[in-house]
Parts: C-alpha cells; sequence; structure tokens
C-alpha cells in the first residue's frame, strides 16, 4: 500500500539523529511493549506480514508522529480486535469483559529461548519450480500501487535493475499478509544504479539493492 | 519543545502530563494476561534475553572471527546465515542472514525503508535512528550525506552500495579491519566493532 511506511525518498524529516549511548529502551512502557508484541505473535494466529500490514496501515498522521513501540503497540491492538481476542471496550477499561477467541497457543516462560532461537523461517521447498531470472539478467520492476500489503517499495516501481543473486522461495508477503495464503515465490537481490532511481539527484558512486519476488519482476 | 521532544514523540514523557502510553500499555498487558493470551514470567525471559544475551556483541565475535579466519570469512560470504549459526547466533530476525563486505572500494550500508527489518540474531534491537523516518527516508536517496552525519566521510573514490531489507534476509556488515591489528585476539578485535559499523553507519574502531 502507498502507506505512510513506504518512506524511502522522502524529503522534509530533517537530518538523521543517532543518539550517544542510546539506552536499550527509552521507557519501560517500551519494554512491556516489546515482550507483549512478541509474546502475542507466539500464539501463531498472524504472520509477520500481517503484522506489519496492521503497521502500516495506520493513518498516517497517526504513524509519522508515533514512537515505534507506539506503532507496534496500536498495531497490536488491533490486530487482537480483529482476531476476536479482546475487545476495544477491554482495552479501554484494563480488564476483561468477556471470554474472547481461544489461542492455538501461549507462550511459555521456558519455551522463550527456543522460540526466539528457531525464529520462523519464510523459505519454502520450491518443488519441481525453477526461478525465472538468473544472476546477470537485467529486470524491470512493475509498476503496481496495490491497496494490500507489498514489500516493492514506490521508488523502485517501474525501474531498471541488474538480478545480483537468487535469495531463496519465500513466503510472498503479499499474499500472505491478507490471508491468501504463503503462495511462495523465489526472491531476488536485485540491484539498480542511483541514477536508476533518482536521476540528476542521485549521489554519484551509488548502487542500491532491494529483495524482490519474482512477481515483482519482468523482462524488460 | 526541545529538540529532543520534537525527535522522539512520547518517549520521554509528554510535556502536559504524563505520556499516555504508560497507561495504554499496562491496560493492555492486563487484560491479555488476565485473559490467559500471554504468560507473565514469559515476557520476564523475552526480555532477559534481548537484555542480556542478545546484542551487538554477538555481531562483534562473527567480525572478529571472519577479521581473523579466511576460511570462515568465505563461509561467511558464502552462507551467512551457517557460519553465523556456527558461533550459536540463530533464530528471530535473523532466519536468512546475508553478510556484506566492505572494501576501500566499496562501502555497504543497510536500512528498511518500509518497516524496521535488522538482524536481532547479531545486532539484538535496532536503535531509535535505524527505526525512524530521517534514516529510512534518507539512507536510499542519500547516503553519503547520511553517513556524514554519523561522521563517517568515505574518500571520493569508494563507491556507496545500499540494501532496502524489502524480504526477511537480513543483512550483517563487515567492516574494514582497522590497520595494524595484526597481533590482536579475537577478543580484542571485537571490541573495535561497533553496532553502527555492522550496520554500515560507522567503521571499526581505530587502535
Amino acid at each position: 500500500m502507498n502507506g505512510p511506511q513506504d518512506l524511502g525518498g522522502q524529503h522534509g524529516f530533517g537530518p538523521v539523529a543517532p543518539e550517544p549511548d542510546e539506552p536499550r529502551f527509552h521507557a519501560d512502557w517500551e519494554r512491556r511493549a516489546m515482550a507483549l508484541t512478541l509474546a502475542a505473535g507466539a500464539m501463531g494466529t498472524w504472520s509477520i506480514d500481517e503484522s506489519r500490514h496492521a503497521r502500516e496501515s495506520l493513518p498516517p498522521a497517526v504513524y509519522l508522529r508515533a514512537s515505534y513501540y507506539e506503532i507496534w503497540i496500536r498495531a497490536l491492538e488491533a490486530l487482537l480486535v480483529r482476531h476476536g481476542f479482546v475487545t476495544e471496550a477491554e482495552l479501554a477499561e484494563g480488564r476483561a469483559l468477556a471470554p474472547g477467541a481461544a489461542p492455538l497457543r501461549v507462550l511459555a516462560a521456558l519455551a522463550v529461548p527456543a522460540v526466539i532461537s528457531r525464529g520462523a523461517p519464510v523459505d519454502r521447498a520450491p518443488g519441481d519450480v525453477q526461478p525465472a531470472f538468473a544472476p546477470g539478467d537485467l529486470v524491470r520492476t512493475a509498476v503496481m500501487h496495490p491497496a494490500g500489503h507489498t514489500r516493492l517499495p514506490r521508488y523502485a516501481r517501474g525501474k531498471t535493475g541488474v538480478v545480483e543473486a537468487v535469495q531463496g522461495f519465500h513466503v510472498f508477503p503479499d499474499s500472505n499478509a491478507c490471508g491468501r495464503g504463503e503462495a511462495p515465490q523465489w526472491l531476488y537481490s536485485v540491484v539498480f544504479e542511483a541514477a536508476g532511481i533518482w536521476g540528476r539527484d542521485a549521489e554519484p558512486g551509488a548502487a542500491l539493492s532491494i529483495d524482490a519476488w519474482e512477481s515483482y519482476l519482468e523482462r524488460p | 519543545m526541545t529538540d529532543k521532544h520534537h525527535d522522539h514523540p512520547h518517549e520521554d514523557g509528554h510535556e502536559d502530563g504524563p505520556d499516555p502510553m504508560v497507561a495504554r500499555v499496562a491496560a493492555l498487558e492486563a487484560v491479555l494476561t488476565e485473559k490467559g493470551l500471554v504468560e507473565a514470567d514469559a515476557l520476564d525471559a523475552i526480555l532477559e534475553l534481548y537484555e542480556t544475551r542478545i546484542g551487538p556483541r554477538n555481531g562483534a565475535r562473527v567480525i572478529a572471527r571472519a577479521w581473523s579466519d579466511p576460511d570462515y570469512a568465505d563461509w561467511l560470504r558464502r552462507d551467512a546465515t551457517a557460519a553465523i549459526a556456527d558461533l550459536g547466533y540463530t533464530g528471530r530476525q535473523g532466519e536468512h542472514m546475508r553478510a556484506v563486505f566492505n572494501t576501500e572500494a566499496m562501502h555497504n550500508l543497510v536500512v528498511c525503508t518500509l518497516c524496521s527489518c535488522y538482524p536481532w540474531s547479531v545486532l539484538g534491537l535496532p536503535p531509535v535512528w535505524y527505526k525512524s523516518p530521517p534514516y529510512r527516508a534518507r539512507a536510499v536517496i542519500a547516503p553519503r550525506e547520511v553517513l556524514a552525519e554519523f561522521g563517517v566521510v568515505l574518500p571520493e573514490g569508494t563507491a556507496i552500495r545500499v540494501w532496502d531489507s524489502t524480504a526477511e534476509i537480513r543483512y550483517l556488515v563487515v567492516p574494514v579491519r582497522p590497520e595494524g591489528t595484526d597481533g590482536l585476539d579475537a577478543e580484542a578485535l571485537a571490541a573495535l566493532v561497533t553496532r553502527d559499523s555492522m550496520i554500515g553507519a560507522g567503521l571499526a574502531l581505530a587502535l
């Protein structure tokens, strides 16, 4: 979606402000927000793709003024309500009012190290699906503006680049984010000359790459 | 309004009263624990991992080994996920790793313009600047300017390659090994590897 998350190349946000000796968290609520997001995600009801889509679906004015953990919390609330675990009224009151959906599983403390160290790999067996492109191939990215989730940034649409590597056969977020299944595809690292993206405003000597699923690409 | 508040809304409290996120997150946690959807002990276990065990020292050990052992560097270049797992660093937001090597001719910089993708298994949780609009907007269009804001001024002849983490591949930058470090052991080398140098937003420390 052409949402507030798609920030590449936008102007007006000012300089980067690295913080010397930045603390891991800036407030205790951020600690709780991080842990709640991971623990609730471990129920296994939504994918990382649906989770990202919930974050970028926040109204642009909300997204852009929120800190990142606030974005996480607002999206987590939306996911929990969408899937019937909690209600808006419960969130407003801070207590349970009625039973909600039953989770597939609940993360136990003892399982945390194993769950984190296993992660959630998104590579799938390609079977007899062959990659359509090979390293060195010239490709053109799709021109598209889907209202749903996509991982092809606006700045990289309709651009010509070179396939640098085949990265694996990966779950397709555009499908998985909205419950249409994992629909895995070949994933490629595609590199562009900066001037091919930014034209006269490119910095000299720069190149830029994205990871692009096969259906984002066509032969030029 | 101070610049700090302007850049980090909500994070240090509010101009006019307590940060509303405090009550909001407390309410959410209360509802989730009361409903048995999350366990309080599991929250503590998650925090314990990310506050004590998973952070940029993990990545620094990977870099130090790559600097010391050409065979390991080669493995890291070919199959970073396996090479990094050999040091025990696996899992969440590091399931599919790729290492990119800086040279005098080429400097790599990693960004996620669409969200905040970051190699947690080797670098821990991302800093605020990495997740914030200025970096996400500008790293792709003005990487040399952004590097200068980090105090990194590259020679004009050094090309820059920006990696936008649009999929689940997570990138670890292997910085150039500082000169004069031939005699150092892995631990001493790892001490020269900063978090920012493994994002590409910094260089390894000089001796």
